[in-house]
């Protein structure tokens, strides 16, 4: 293991973005996200979650695949390069460490999706471990350690110092590039700081929460249950659970014609949405009830079912303290549970 | 070998106008042989009144410079009534983009009638002069559609 | 707040007893206190999960356009919804009345008194996090945390929008839950202080200003969905065939198009609720451009509060003939 004081932390981003780009955790505009390190960004590793996760990194909002032009019957198509430069994403909490782990069983699976294949090799994820959770963190009922984040490199901040182990060769090859700012020490530091967040951990208030129920679950009954109308009614049909999340996967394809040329991107969909899944025909989720539904059906049942019981949610709390109606996936789970 | 040739700005300007009188003040101008600014995209309308303001927006989008809106003037709109929506629409719509910082001279608003081909002339070159001088739209343009 | 839920609660139950309602828009509890859901309730369910409290900020009105639409074909008649309206609710009721989106037949109003809603993300940006509990207790605030028990005074959680309140008068009741709510000692603060800091601004200032705020958009919809305003069957932004629909923010353009005509689409209607600013997960101070609006058309076109009454015409779909030119706009605004 390894360390650097958080005085010096600035020296380590400047050496890391001088041969890759660097994604942190900085505040613009009020709000924490992940962007590009500039020299005076304002770096919070402090906070917990950014209001979008770090899936950015490897999905982003949207993207151009290609471009083409069409004179008379002649195509022209135009390949968008895939990102091909290594990038370092650090400051990772361990509930979205894990969505990546989520996100590569659609994306990577065949048919492989190129852009995100792409990304993925290319991206370094420095992690860093939790020691303040929130009372909305649950990531403890998917098995996710907040205290040992999955990661090519792990870090822990305690008392103004940041340690730093490396976990793949990814994170060993970096460590490597750095070294010469990092200094070796013991785990005695780390291990006290995992020792007490765990008891914290311990006593967060959905840590209580049942999930027994859905293991194994009959996908039917939980899709028939009377309590979805409970449920929904309150729903705006807007996208913030689904754009803050970190495992929603869905996107849309949409043609812009700029007026020399059609570009073609992609940008996230929400299964929230009325348009949602729009063909010639119209759509077959017609009721704010069904689309609500599928939310977290896909998540609960349908996600499990097609990957060996993983659940499709991380227990992040992006939609719990972002929705609007303060509707979210541990009220259904809890309302779905309740006497079934 | 290929000589770069440097390109002096020339704005381009899209002009929206009520189809009963700037559209025919341009036309009087037209058959008058009064010049005005070749860059000046003229866009039919049936009133001013038809004028949303997401067309202006997307006249920006794709490129323009300047926007201007011409219509009758305010009483003697051919459905009675419609430039004196459009006015308050306008205003209303040309402080937001001032307030958002966006340079509020490159949008207008004209009134000219049927019989003021002379004045529609002016008014477009006098528009296009302001927006040569302000330069490009960086503010509200949409980077796919540049070449 | 405490007493008023019994009070409330009793007043729902006779309503539902006495059949004057079939069911209530009303607030559920959650997990934390402060993560309060709107629901409906009726007779056979349990009011023991019945909240008020200082969280129930959202503006139910908007749900009354579902809950009064004319029954489907193969749907029986439902009676009438009691819906709970805090003052500043009672103007987006009003207002969609006035646009014909709400069956006021099918509406019992009970107007509840509001003291300024609360805001827990103010606690968060006051460090405080690990919230387990809040107690309103007077004038103070307690809050049980994972990380220790903290004290805060209530005015300084109250929501920025309870800030500028417009009043403890509700505009559109049946009945009042209770007829003399006093005024409560709200902020003094100028609505329009804030539009008028920015106005003085050059535009360069305005521009970084706008770009830092809207450049965090993520075009949830949330604003656009929880607006009373925004009551469109289809949103042109969501109409393939606009020229305009979008999923997300493809560059700065779009950002900038899609609130400046969203809040251009509800000018003249928006009741400046200010629910559009406290659901924005990216905190972007979207009421700053209602409220431009708002002011505009109040120093053009003469003072005019939306949702004021069910009848009179908004400032963009009137007008008179000597309306101000477009061109003052040229002579107005901190760079002249």
């Amino acid at each position: 293991m390894y360390k650097i004081s958080m005085d010096q932390i600035d020296q380590l981003y400047k050496a890391i973005a001088e041969f890759d780009a660097l994604y942190l955790p900085i505040e613009k505009g009020g709000e924490v996200e992940f962007y590009p390190y500039e020299e005076d960004a304002k770096v919070r590793l402090d906070v917990l979650h950014t209001v979008k996760s770090a899936k950015d990194a490897f999905l982003p909002t949207t993207e151009n695949m290609m471009k083409f032009k069409v004179e008379g019957k002649k195509i022209e198509v135009e390949e968008v390069d895939r990102v091909n430069q290594e990038f370092v994403v650090f400051g990772v909490r361990a509930c979205d460490a894990r969505s990546f782990s989520i996100l590569d069983k659609v994306y990577l699976s065949d048919p492989v999706d190129t852009y995100y294949e792409a990304r993925r090799k290319c991206g370094v994820i420095v992690a860093t471990a939790c020691s303040r959770p929130e009372e909305t963190c649950f990531c403890m009922k998917f098995d996710i350690d907040a205290t040992e984040p999955e990661g090519d490199v792990v870090t822990w901040i305690e008392d103004g110092v940041l340690y730093w182990e490396a976990k793949t060769e990814k994170g060993t090859a970096l460590t490597e590039k750095v070294a010469s700012l990092l200094e070796e020490c013991d785990t005695a530091a780390v291990d006290r700081q995992k020792a007490a967040t765990k008891e914290i951990i311990d006593r967060l208030p959905l840590n209580s929460m049942d999930m027994e129920y859905l293991k194994g679950a009959d996908m039917m009954t939980l899709f028939k249950s009377e309590k979805w109308e409970g449920l929904y009614k309150s729903c705006l049909g807007c996208g913030t659970c689904t754009f803050v999340c970190p495992t929603c996967q869905c996107y849309d394809i949409r043609d812009f014609d700029t007026g020399h040329g059609i570009v073609r991107s992609r940008c996230w969909d929400s299964c929230m949405y009325r348009d949602f899944t729009m063909m010639a025909h119209g759509t077959n989720r017609k009721t704010q009830l069904e689309r609500f539904r599928q939310r977290f059906m896909h998540k609960l049942s349908y996600f499990p079912i097609n990957n060996d019981g993983e659940f499709g949610c991380v227990g992040c709390g992006r939609c719990i303290s972002k929705c609007p109606i303060s509707m979210n996936i541990t009220k259904v789970i809890k309302t779905l549970g309740g006497d079934n | 070998m290929q000589v770069e040739e440097k390109k002096e700005f020339t704005p381009l300007i899209v002009a929206f106008c009520c189809n009963w009188c700037s559209y025919a003040g341009a036309d009087l101008a037209g058959s008058n042989r009064l010049n005005y600014p070749a860059n000046v995209k003229i866009i039919r309308v049936p009133c001013s009144c038809r004028v949303n303001p997401l067309f202006i927006l997307r006249a920006f989008q794709r490129g323009a410079d300047g926007v201007i809106m011409c219509g009758c003037h305010p009483g003697d709109c051919h459905y009675t009534t419609g430039n004196y929506y459009a006015r308050r629409r306008m205003t209303t719509l040309f402080s937001m983009l001032d307030y958002l910082g966006i340079e509020k001279e490159r949008t207008r608003v004209e009134w000219v009638s049927a019989a003021e081909g002379v004045k529609f002339a002016a008014t477009m070159k006098d528009f296009a002069e302001t927006i040569q001088k302000l330069g490009e739209n960086r503010k509200l343009r949409d980077l796919r559609c540049e070449k | 707040m405490r007493e008023i839920r019994e009070l409330l609660v009793n007043k729902i139950k006779e309503l539902l007893d006495n059949g004057t309602v079939d069911r209530v828009i009303g607030w559920k509890a959650g997990e934390f206190c402060y993560d309060v859901t709107p629901a409906i309730f009726t007779k056979d369910d349990s009011f023991d999960d019945f909240l008020f409290n200082g969280f129930c900020g959202a503006n139910q009105s908007k749900y009354l356009i579902e809950e009064t639409k004319a029954p489907g074909r193969d749907e029986p008649e439902k009676g009438k919804i009691l819906v709970l309206l805090k003052p500043c609710d009672s103007y987006s009721f009003n207002q969609l009345i006035k646009e014909h989106r709400i069956d006021r037949e099918k509406v019992y109003a009970l107007g509840v008194p509001s003291k300024g809603m609360l805001d827990v993300n103010k606690l968060r940006n006051m460090g405080i996090n690990g919230i387990l509990g809040i107690e309103e207790d007077g004038d103070m605030v307690k809050v049980k945390t994972l990380y220790g028990d903290k004290e805060v005074a209530r005015k300084d959680l109250i929501l920025d929008r309870c800030r500028c309140c417009k009043g403890s008068k509700h505009v559109a009741y049946d009945e009042l839950l209770i007829p003399e709510a006093e005024e409560w000692e709200k902020d003094t603060t100028d609505r329009f202080a804030e539009v008028e800091k920015l106005e003085q601004m050059s535009a360069e200032e305005r521009f970084d200003f706008w770009r830092s705020q809207l450049s965090k958009c993520i075009r949830c919809n949330a604003c656009r969905n929880v607006c009373p305003a925004c009551s469109c069957r289809t949103c042109v932004f969501d109409n393939a065939n606009s020229g305009v629909a979008a999923k997300v923010n493809a560059d700065d353009f779009e950002e900038n198009m899609f609130h400046i005509i969203r809040a251009w689409h509800v000018a003249g209607r928006c009741t400046d609720c200010g629910e559009c600013s406290r659901v924005c997960p990216q905190n972007i101070p979207l009421h700053l451009l209602n409220r431009k609006f708002i002011k505009d058309m109040n120093e053009l076109y003469g003072d005019f509060q939306a949702g004021d009454d069910t009848e009179t015409k908004g400032p963009l779909t009137a007008f008179t003939k000597t309306d101000a030119e477009p061109s003052i706009v040229y002579s107005r605004g901190g760079d002249k």
